[in-house]
């Protein structure tokens, strides 16, 4: 009798969880789970656009084949695009676990600096973001003053030095997005006992010693999630090159939905490829400390 | 004799500071509260939260010049006066009072459904046990490193077939079903939330006979409000910002700030240069900015008000993963 009401409580429980969830369920399949099957179908495909609807032809892999032997453009916007994130992330984890270590000390005005730093993820939209670039705003002044770019471009291969001055003509605009991270670190940081420096101190530990003995084991794990934070958020910001060559093969006559389907594929299993490698890396180094605390 | 009395005068002098006090002022006791130190974090972080405003305060500057400042290269951040006409130009030619309305329509609406669906959903993965949470929940999180490039075309075809497009409806749409823009997000933050309650609260309610419908719209919510109104700034913000997506969907029936900023030059010069020669005024830099600020203002006041539900919120709502 007893085991019978549990069960029945466990499966009542189990459908009110369901239907609690129900909307996004249904959600997921009409507007996620449809769309990625639609969409990888169409990349392997012609899509042709008639007044009925959409017609698909299968081709197999010729879009795929096209996008990296044939098209003059969208390796080369790929790789850049690559070098991009591979410079741009170190630079906004850096900054911003900096700025999160400079607001925590014990300051005045620490709410109006927090209210400074935030601000950008309000209002950057990515036309905002390309008139302020297109306008000269983004690039901190002193860089053309003193000739930093020149130099970069005479002593770099060209292959790097183009990323690499278009994150210099960009700067501010990627330290504008460390603003979500800044606070992320912060919460983290918050968690670090107040005793352990008071303790640390008194056995004369310097605040250099204290950054990398006390600080950075805490902060570590949130330093991983900054790191995918400001992928996902690179990756997913709507003025880069590959994204709107995307947008522009959907309206192309001669490549249409179902090269830009294709596009899109080779460009979000980048992104995967890439977070799966950080993960990898991060979660070795997570275990080498392990075994040298053990040993 | 003169350097004997100079040399005791010194010592006597040297004997009565107390050099530890000195240095403690100087250098701290822990290392991090000495005048030297904050001296350097005050430093820091003036110069860097100057960088890091430039943009704007380029924005401010520039908008303000008139043709003869913005060619003057000895004006650099004071312009010499006032020059309001680039704000009204930049008004007229964004069609502001009507693109503000759209705008506010496609961001406010789905902003608002997105705080109650999302908690719905996020109710039910933090309190009922059911097979395939864990799974479920993983995919919810998955959803979130999914470009919208990879769903967009379909997503296109799907609210074209609908004949919904040039509407705010396929925002609203996928936000009654607690997707759309960032909703996985949405979903984690009130999750976390959600955990946090203590659950005899619940039980309380739950033996007074209240249903989990009641349960959670009598109880819940209520004390869950600092969550909601993170989900919504957020969440409005985003759908602000948002073009791409946007861009699709509204087609060229309606179009939002942002997206008024890619025709402004046309816009500019079917309104201004159309007029007679004497009048013809190029669009440049300072009536681009103006319209820019045009169309973060909105947001610059929304922030100056919500700053510490925006700033605390993340903090708050436990999202770093308690």
């Amino acid at each position: 009798m007893k085991k019978r009401y549990k069960l029945n409580h466990r499966r009542r429980e189990a459908i009110t969880g369901f239907l609690f969830i129900s909307p996004w369920i249904l959600g997921f399949l009409m507007f996620m789970m449809y769309p990625i099957y639609f969409s990888l179908k169409m990349s392997f495909s012609k899509v042709y656009i008639t007044t009925n609807g959409v017609d698909t032809q299968p081709i197999g892999f010729d879009n795929y084949k096209y996008a990296f032997l044939s098209d003059p453009d969208f390796v080369e916007k790929l790789l850049n695009f690559i070098k991009f994130t591979v410079i741009a992330v170190p630079i906004i984890v850096i900054f911003a676990l900096f700025v999160a270590l400079l607001i925590n000390q014990p300051i005045r005005f620490r709410g109006v600096f927090r209210a400074i730093f935030f601000l950008p993820v309000v209002i950057t939209s990515g036309e905002v973001m390309n008139e302020l670039f297109s306008q000269g705003a983004a690039s901190l002044p002193m860089l053309n003053k003193y000739g930093i770019i020149n130099f970069i471009r005479m002593s770099l291969s060209p292959a790097w030095a183009g990323p690499i001055i278009n994150i210099m003509q960009q700067f501010i605009l990627i330290l504008w997005y460390s603003g979500v991270q800044i606070l992320i670190f912060l919460a983290g940081l918050q968690k670090v006992n107040k005793q352990t420096f008071e303790a640390a101190a008194i056995d004369g530990a310097s605040p250099w010693e204290m950054f990398w003995k006390i600080i950075l084991p805490v902060v570590k794990p949130f330093i991983l999630i900054n790191i995918i934070y400001s992928i996902i958020d690179i990756f997913v910001y709507t003025s880069n090159d590959v994204i709107i060559m995307i947008k522009d093969n959907m309206f192309k006559v001669a490549t249409g939905y179902g090269y830009a389907s294709a596009l899109a594929w080779i460009y979000f299993s980048i992104i995967f490829v890439i977070l799966i490698i950080v993960l990898l890396i991060f979660s070795r180094k997570e275990e080498y400390f392990k075994i040298e605390k053990n040993g | 004799m003169k350097n004997i009395t100079f040399a005791k005068k010194t010592n006597f002098f040297l004997k009565h500071i107390n050099f530890d006090k000195i240095k403690i002022a100087l250098l701290g006791r822990q290392g991090n509260d000495g005048i030297i130190f904050k001296t350097i974090v005050y430093y820091l972080l003036i110069s860097v939260g100057f960088i890091y405003l430039y943009p704007i305060l380029f924005i401010v500057s520039q908008s303000f010049k008139s043709l003869e400042d913005l060619l003057d290269p000895t004006v650099v951040w004071m312009p010499r006066r006032l020059y309001l006409q680039n704000y009204i130009r930049a008004f007229y030619s964004l069609k502001y009072i009507e693109t503000l309305a759209v705008t506010m329509i496609n961001s406010f609406s789905p902003a608002i459904i997105q705080m109650f669906s999302c908690a719905l959903v996020g109710y039910g993965f933090a309190r009922f046990r059911f097979p395939f949470k864990n799974i479920l929940f993983g995919i919810v999180l998955f959803t979130f490193i999914i470009p919208t490039q990879v769903i967009m075309i379909p997503l296109f075809i799907t609210f074209f077939k609908l004949n919904l497009l040039g509407s705010p409806l396929p925002n609203i749409i996928q936000a009654i079903f607690a997707g759309g823009l960032k909703s996985a997000l949405f979903i984690l933050i009130y999750r976390q939330f959600f955990t946090t309650i203590p659950p005899s609260l619940i039980e309380s309610a739950k033996i007074d006979g209240a249903n989990e419908l009641k349960i959670f719209y009598k109880i819940v919510l209520p004390i869950s409000i600092p969550a909601m109104v993170v989900v919504f700034l957020f969440s409005l913000v985003w759908h602000w910002n948002e073009t791409y997506m946007t861009s699709l969907f509204l087609g060229d029936k309606l179009t939002t700030l942002p997206l008024k900023l890619q025709t402004l030059n046309d816009e500019y010069s079917r309104l201004y240069l159309s007029g007679s020669v004497r009048q013809r005024i190029d669009i440049n830099e300072s009536i681009r900015l103006a319209a820019t600020m045009l169309i973060i203002l909105p947001l610059l006041i929304l922030y100056l008000f919500a700053q510490k539900w925006f700033v605390e919120g993340i903090e708050r709502t436990g999202i770093t993963g308690e």
